[in-house]
C-alpha cells in the first residue's frame, strides 16, 4: 500500500516536472504577455519528433539529441514569432485564438504527413532503462532522470531570471513595457528571446516526454489543457507558482488514473472547472 | 436580396437534387454557426466548447429516437430544452472572468461532456455511437426517405425559422445592448444594464439553438458518433463563423456553406491535406481578409458603388 502510494507520487512528481518545462515557456506567452497562445504543444512536438528522428534514423546518442530538440523548437519559435507572432500582440483574443489554432491544426498534418499518425518509440539508451530499488520501493531510473533534469533547468532558470542583467530586462518588460522601453531596454528583443527560450523548452520537455506522455501527430491538442492549466493555476509572477501547480497536476493526474481508472481524464477537466470558478480572475491577473 | 436567399434554398429540390443529403449538412453547420454567431459574434463571448450543446442536443434526440419515442419535432424541441437547461446552468460560470478564463472554461465543459459519453458507453454507445435511432414520418405524412428529400425540407424549414427568431433577436433593443456589452462592457454596466444576467440569456438562446442543430442531425443521418462533442467540432463552428464573417446574420450560413463544401472537395484528395490547408486558411485569414467571405462582399459593394458616383460628381 505504502509502496503502491510513494510509486504513484515518484512518477507523478516526474510527469509534473515534465509538464512544467514544457509549460514554463507558456507562461511567458500567455501570462507575462497576455497572447493566447494554443500552439505552445505544437513546439514540444517538434522537440519530441525531432529527438526521435534522431536517434532511429541518424544513430545520434540520446543524451545529443536533446540539446538538439531545445535548438530546433526555440529556432522554430523564433522564425514564428518574427513571421507571425508578432504582429498579433495587440490584436484581439479571437485573433490570437484563430492563429495559433490554424499553426496547431498545420503542425499536426505536417506531423501525419511526414511521420506518419502512429506512436512513435524511443529506444532509451541502456543507462537510463530499468528500475532501481530504493526502500523496497522499485523506481524507474528514466523517471529518476527526468526529475533531476527538471530540477538542474528549475534552478538554471531561476538563477537567470533573478540574477542576470537579461533576467532584470525581462521582469521590467513585463512590469512596465513602455518604461522599460523609455530606460533603454529593447522590449521587442527580449520578448523575442524569451518567446524562443520558452519554445526551446517546451521542445526539450516534449524530447523528453515521449517515453512518458507519448508522442504522436495529435499532441498539440491532447496536452493543451494541461498546459493551459498549468499557467492559470499557477499564475505568472514567479516561477514556483507554474512549478507547484505543474507538480500537483501530474500527482493527481497519475494518482487519479492508478486508483480510479474508470474515471479516467474526468478528473482533470472537473479539477479545472471547479477551480476556474473559484478564482474566475485572479488567475491570470499579474 | 434575402428572399433570393432562401429562394435559391427552396429550390434547392430542383438545383442540386443528387446532394441533398450534403446540403442538409450544410443547413445543419449552418444552424449551428448561426447560434455560435449569437455569442460570439453579437456577445462576444469566446468559447471553444460550443459543440457540448451540439451534442447534448443529438444524443437528447437520439436517445429519445431510441427509446421508441419518434415524433421528429416533438424530439427537436425536448432536445432544444435540454440543451438550453446546459447553457442556463454553464453559462452562470462562463460569463464569470474574462476571454481566456472563458476559453479554458468552455473548453473544459466540452471536454468534459465528451469523456462523460466515452465513459457511459452503456447510454451513448461510445465510440461506437448511437445506433437504432428510428424516426417516425415527419408531421405523420412524410418519411424520411433514402435520397434526404424529406430531409432536407426539414432542416430548411427548421433552419429558417430559427434564423427569424434569431434576426427579430439582434434587432430588438436587448440584441443591441449586447453589441454594446461586447464592445464596452463597463460602460454598460455604468448605464446600468444587467451585463451578467443578459450574456447568460443569449448563452442559453445559442445553447437551444445549437442543441436543434444537433437534433436535426441526429435525426436526419439516424445515428450520433461521439463526434458530436469533440473538441475540433468545437474549433470548426469558430472557422466557418469567421469564415463567413462574425456579427453578420448570414455569415454562418455562408461560412458553413464554403466551409463544408470545401471539406468535402479537399478530404476527398487526402484528409491530412485538409487539415493543413484548414489551418494555412485561418492563419491566411486572420492575416488579411477582416470580416470573413461577407465582410470581401461588403467591401466589393462598397468600392463599385463610389465608382459609379464618382463620375456623376464630376460636371
Amino acid at each position: 500500500m505504502i509502496a503502491s502510494l510513494l510509486g504513484v507520487l515518484f512518477d507523478g512528481l516526474a510527469y509534473g516536472m515534465l509538464l512544467f518545462l514544457i509549460s514554463v515557456g507558456l507562461s511567458v506567452t500567455l501570462g507575462l504577455m497576455n497572447f493566447v497562445n494554443l500552439a505552445h504543444g505544437a513546439f514540444g512536438m517538434v522537440g519530441g519528433y525531432l529527438c526521435a528522428a534522431a536517434i532511429a534514423r541518424w544513430n545520434v546518442p540520446f543524451l545529443a539529441a536533446l540539446p538538439l530538440a531545445f535548438g530546433a523548437s526555440a529556432l522554430a519559435g523564433l522564425v514564428l514569432e518574427r513571421l507571425l507572432y508578432r504582429r498579433f500582440y495587440r490584436r484581439s483574443h479571437l485573433d490570437q485564438v484563430l492563429l495559433t489554432i490554424g499553426l496547431t491544426f498545420m503542425s499536426i498534418a505536417v506531423a501525419t504527413f511526414v511521420f506518419g499518425p502512429q506512436q512513435q518509440a524511443l529506444r532509451l539508451p541502456e543507462y537510463l532503462s530499468g528500475q532501481f530499488s530504493l526502500a523496497g520501493v522499485d523506481l524507474n531510473i528514466y523517471r529518476m532522470f527526468l526529475l533531476a533534469v527538471g530540477v538542474v533547468l528549475t534552478a538554471a532558470l531561476t538563477l537567470v531570471l533573478e540574477r542576470t542583467r537579461f533576467g532584470a530586462a525581462v521582469r521590467a518588460a513585463v512590469d512596465n513595457p513602455r518604461v522599460a522601453e523609455a530606460l533603454g531596454i529593447r522590449v521587442g528583443l527580449v520578448f523575442q528571446i524569451a518567446f524562443a527560450a520558452g519554445c526551446g523548452l517546451a521542445g526539450l520537455g516534449g524530447a523528453l516526454g515521449v517515453e512518458v506522455l507519448g508522442l504522436d501527430p495529435g499532441f498539440p491538442l491532447k496536452y493543451m489543457v494541461y498546459f493551459l492549466l498549468v499557467v492559470a493555476v499557477g499564475g505568472t509572477s514567479t516561477l514556483k507558482g507554474p512549478l507547484y501547480a505543474a507538480l500537483l497536476l501530474g500527482v493527481a493526474d497519475v494518482a487519479g488514473k492508478y486508483y480510479i481508472p474508470q474515471v479516467g481524464a474526468f478528473i482533470i477537466y472537473a479539477v479545472m472547472v471547479i477551480l476556474l470558478i473559484l478564482r474566475p480572475q485572479g488567475l491570470v491577473s499579474r | 436580396m434575402e428572399c433570393v436567399f432562401w429562394l435559391v434554398l427552396a429550390a434547392g429540390f430542383w438545383l442540386w437534387p443528387k446532394h441533398l443529403a450534403l446540403a442538409s449538412h450544410v443547413l445543419i453547420a449552418g444552424l449551428f454557426a448561426l447560434s455560435y454567431d449569437l455569442i460570439l459574434g453579437y456577445a462576444g463571448i469566446l468559447s471553444l466548447g460550443h459543440a457540448a450543446f451540439f451534442g447534448l442536443g443529438a444524443y437528447a434526440a437520439g436517445l429519445l429516437a431510441q427509446h421508441g419515442w419518434g415524433e421528429p419535432i416533438s424530439g427537436l424541441l425536448v432536445a432544444g430544452v435540454c440543451a438550453a437547461l446546459a447553457g442556463l446552468l454553464t453559462g452562470f460560470l462562463v460569463v464569470r472572468g474574462q476571454d481566456l478564463t472563458r476559453l479554458m472554461v468552455t473548453t473544459a465543459i466540452g471536454l468534459l461532456l465528451f469523456e462523460l459519453a466515452n465513459r457511459l458507453s452503456g447510454i451513448t454507445g461510445g465510440v461506437d455511437g448511437l445506433l437504432g435511432v428510428e424516426m417516425a414520418p415527419l408531421l405523420g405524412a412524410f418519411r424520411f426517405d433514402m435520397y434526404g428529400r424529406t430531409a432536407y425540407g426539414y432542416c430548411l424549414a427548421v433552419t429558417f425559422v430559427l434564423f427569424l427568431g434569431a434576426r427579430r433577436m439582434v434587432q430588438s433593443p436587448f440584441g443591441w445592448s449586447l453589441r454594446g456589452m461586447r464592445d464596452n462592457p463597463g460602460r454598460m454596466l455604468a448605464l446600468g444594464y444587467p451585463v451578467p444576467r443578459r450574456l447568460i440569456a443569449v448563452y442559453t438562446v445559442s445553447a437551444a439553438m445549437a442543441g436543434i442543430a444537433g437534433a436535426l442531425l441526429a435525426q436526419t443521418t439516424q445515428f450520433v458518433s461521439i463526434d458530436v462533442f469533440s473538441f475540433n467540432r468545437s474549433a470548426e463552428v469558430m472557422v466557418m463563423l469567421i469564415v463567413g464573417g462574425a456579427g453578420v446574420l448570414y455569415g454562418g450560413l455562408v461560412g458553413a456553406a464554403v466551409f463544408t463544401l470545401a471539406y468535402h472537395y479537399l478530404s476527398s484528395l487526402n484528409p491530412v491535406y485538409w487539415q493543413f490547408w484548414l489551418g494555412a486558411f485561418l492563419i491566411a485569414i486572420v492575416l488579411f481578409g477582416r470580416g470573413g467571405v461577407l465582410g470581401a462582399c461588403e467591401r466589393v459593394y462598397r468600392l463599385l458603388r463610389e465608382r459609379r458616383r464618382e463620375p456623376a460628381s464630376q460636371p
